[in-house]
């Protein structure tokens, strides 16, 4: 196999692969049970105290 | 600790180091924003070279790009950097005071040694990346201990999660490095002398120059002014943001997306098809977190939008978010092929930089700038909130004139190129549609000008509220304050 | 096992180096298949590395920034085509260290500017450019015209280049300098250079003057662009890519 043809195989295995992690992502993040702590997250530059 | 050192504890967080950032970047952004004017001006009135070797629009125009990009922007990262992630740390930065200065002042000479090259015609050029091989080679060893300081902060926090916002800063400092490395591998001629041969030839340094070229845009231009919104949108709003969740996506599918679009810039050019095609589709896809984080950074700001009229400084970061989804949407429809037949090679390719140049980096910049110099120089506010206000209309009728004139004269010149006439025969000679672009110089030269002149009214309203206050206010650690 | 975001999320050197992977693999899938030759740049005869002349002239080019206003690149539409010639293809930049493509045209394409104005027209009009084309916003360069060559060093240039990869013989690294001035002197004997470096373009541009000038190097560099492959005896199916 040339490296153009692998580079073809590769490209669409890496396609496949970054959908699926995008969607695990995207579940985590709007996960009922991580609701909370992501709240506290999005707090973390306005409780430094001023 | 001895009861000595209890008695005088250490500032908490590393603070000089920013001021002087503050002060650099201000300095860097009005010369930027002055070359730029003089080049404007130089492509109405070309005799403005003087015929000097050293005034040439070749010689100028690196000094611009890089002044604006890397001396004001690049400043201003570094300064914010430091700020963002001591706090949202709630640790001193990595290596103190001594490092910072390191990065801060070394990156300062890697800009003066490049900036005075460019003059001396000292250029390897590939746009975004002029310096030769020595001051690459310093830069190098500035941005390991930027992310050496950066990381060791990270990783000595006391916060138990990493804010958003450090990931972006964190992905434009390794990402900016694996690109500098890779498109600046060069030969140089002697070890003596200034002058290098790239490693690549052609095509091939044609793809890495433009994956270089678009993800310099891409992670420092972008992801990096983005760890800036994230923090400095909600300090400001006194808000959180709009939606975390939103922005942990945002984030990997920048990060993913972004790293493929930068074919878009050798449209039908001798670049093999398939990696043009590739870098279209991308390109198009990008527009979806552009806008997921464009309404993230603006709906932090719902319910309270009142602030955007008490807060001009405020009113400048929400703009430049703004400009983000123009400047976000215009791209991806300029990376379009048949768009792109047209768009490339004219003014509009120029004017789509500045709406984002302008209107989204130096925008987010200016309002970090007013949100953070009363706080670092433990003033209540800055000197003047009218001055602010008359900045920032000032700048923004100064960034529409400039864009509509080059959309105008870059379509116009588009057109023009590909006109025929009844005969059959190519309609303009090349020099009738320079002529035609004269008057839109014209008016992106007055734009300029009015961009410039906001600046100056911003140097004197920061001069003013750092000199400003009474001694005792000045004399006050503010570091011991925090 | 599947990563736990939250384990990214608290862990900055796994975040980083999960970023990295993230980015680096959208300049492997593009860049690396580039240098597998046979299918980037297209089978012609013709291109050949820079004359030592033409180095230094191409490096005057570089130096003065011309790339920001002039394109090297030739788009294969019917007015680019009919304005400036056939579309460019990728092997007549082989050896363009780097590239000079551009992406701005301020003025014209100049990626075959090569033997279509007179020496005279190009010293005349990078001296003077509004005498030559009064509504010309070029820059005036007539410090090209004052200043000598710097002609010592050249052979360290060539082994520079070729240890990049350009393929410049021992033989051309040895005549480096008698090269440029065969290339650059009136009634040279110019066979051997030929023999090197065909179709070079011999003579001085500003025929004037007894040394050689930068102005003489960049428009002999000028003059060559665009003219190695002929495009007439060319089967259509060597330009595919």
């Amino acid at each position: 196999m040339n490296i153009a043809a692998a580079s073809e195989v590769l490209a669409s295995i890496w396609t496949v692969w970054a959908v699926m992690v995008f969607a695990g992502i995207a579940y985590w993040a709007w996960r009922p049970a991580n609701r909370r702590r992501f709240e506290q997250d999005a707090r973390i530059p306005l409780d430094d105290g001023q | 600790m001895s009861s000595q050192a209890a008695a005088l504890p250490k500032p908490r967080y590393v603070e000089d180091v920013i001021r002087a950032a503050i002060v650099l970047c201000i300095f860097w952004g009005v010369a930027a924003f002055t070359v730029g004017v003089v080049i404007a001006a130089q492509l109405v009135w070309p005799q403005l070279s003087f015929d000097s070797e050293h005034l040439t629009f070749g010689r100028l125009r690196p000094l611009h790009t890089s002044a604006a990009i890397f001396a004001f922007g690049g400043t201003a990262l570094i300064g914010t950097a430091f700020h963002v992630v001591q706090r949202t740390c709630r640790a001193r930065l990595f290596g103190g005071a001594p490092l910072g200065w390191f990065v801060l002042l070394g990156y300062q000479f890697f800009i003066v040694i490049a900036a005075t090259g460019y003059l001396l015609g000292i250029t390897q050029s590939k746009e975004y990346a002029e310096p030769e091989w020595y001051a690459d080679l310093w830069l190098t060893i500035v941005w390991v201990a930027y992310l050496v300081a950066y990381l060791g902060t990270v990783l000595k926090r006391e916060e138990p999660h990493i804010y958003v916002a450090n990931w972006f800063y964190l992905a434009f400092i390794i990402t900016i490095a694996m690109l500098h490395i890779v498109n600046n591998l060069a030969i140089p001629v002697s070890i003596t002398g200034s002058k290098s041969y790239s490693a690549w030839a052609g095509v091939q340094d044609a793809m890495i120059q433009w994956w270089y070229g678009h993800n310099a845009v891409g992670f420092f231009l972008t992801a990096a002014f983005l760890g800036m919104m994230y923090y400095y949108i909600p300090k400001a709003a006194n808000r959180p943001i709009y939606s975390y969740r939103l922005s942990i996506v945002h984030f990997w599918s920048l990060v993913f997306l972004y790293i493929w679009a930068g074919p878009h810039h050798l449209h039908y050019t001798s670049l093999p098809d398939w990696a043009q095609t590739l870098g279209m589709v991308f390109s198009v896809m990008l527009w979806m977190p552009s806008w997921g984080g464009m309404i993230n950074g603006l709906m932090t700001l719902s319910g309270a939008w009142e602030k955007l009229r008490t807060d001009p400084g405020l009113r400048f970061s929400v703009t430049a978010v703004g400009f983000y989804g123009m400047a976000t949407f215009e791209g991806p429809v300029m990376s379009i092929k048949a768009v792109n037949s047209l768009s490339h090679y004219t003014d509009w390719t120029i004017g789509h930089v500045h709406s984002g140049a302008l209107g989204w980096v130096a925008f987010i910049v200016f309002g970090t700038l007013y949100y953070l110099v009363p706080r670092m120089w433990n003033r209540p506010a800055m000197w003047s909130t009218r001055l602010i206000g008359w900045h920032y209309w000032i700048a923004t009728i100064g960034i529409v004139l400039y864009i509509t004139a080059m959309w105008v004269s870059g379509i116009m010149q588009g057109l023009m190129w590909r006109a025929y006439d009844e005969l059959g025969f190519l309609q303009y000679s090349f020099v009738e549609t320079v002529a035609a672009m004269k008057p839109f110089y014209m008016i992106r030269l007055l734009g300029g000008v009015f961009f410039l002149s906001g600046a100056l009214i911003m140097v004197y309203n920061v001069w003013r509220t750092v000199r400003g206050q009474s001694e005792a206010a000045a004399t006050l650690r503010p570091a011991i304050a925090a | 096992m599947f990563l736990r975001h939250e384990t990214i999320e608290k862990n900055v050197i796994l975040m980083m180096v999960l970023t990295l992977i993230t980015v680096s693999i959208g300049g492997i899938v593009q860049i690396i298949p580039l240098f597998t030759i046979e299918s980037t740049v297209e089978r012609v005869d013709g291109v050949r590395p820079y004359t030592p002349l033409e180095v230094l002239g191409r490096n005057i080019y570089i130096r003065e920034g011309c790339y920001v206003c002039h394109s090297q690149q030739i788009r294969p539409f019917k007015d680019e085509v009919e304005r400036y010639g056939h579309y460019s293809l990728a092997a007549e930049s082989m050896y363009d260290k780097p590239f000079q493509w551009g992406s701005k045209r301020t003025g014209p394409d100049l990626a075959r500017v090569g033997g279509r104005y007179s020496n005279d027209w190009h010293v005349g009009h990078l001296v003077s450019p509004r005498d030559v084309v009064p509504e010309s916003i070029m820059p005036a360069y007539p410090f090209l015209a004052q200043r000598r060559l710097q002609t010592a060093d050249v052979a360290q240039h060539l082994k520079a280049l070729r240890l990049g990869g350009t393929p410049y013989s021992d033989d051309m690294i040895k005549n480096a300098e008698a090269d440029l001035l065969a290339q650059a002197t009136p009634d040279a004997d110019t066979d051997a250079l030929l023999k090197r470096y065909p179709r070079a373009v011999i003579g001085k541009a500003m025929s004037q003057t007894q040394a050689i000038t930068e102005m003489d190097a960049l428009v002999a560099y000028l003059q060559m662009l665009g003219t190695l492959v002929r495009f007439g005896d060319l089967p259509p199916e060597r330009l595919r890519q």
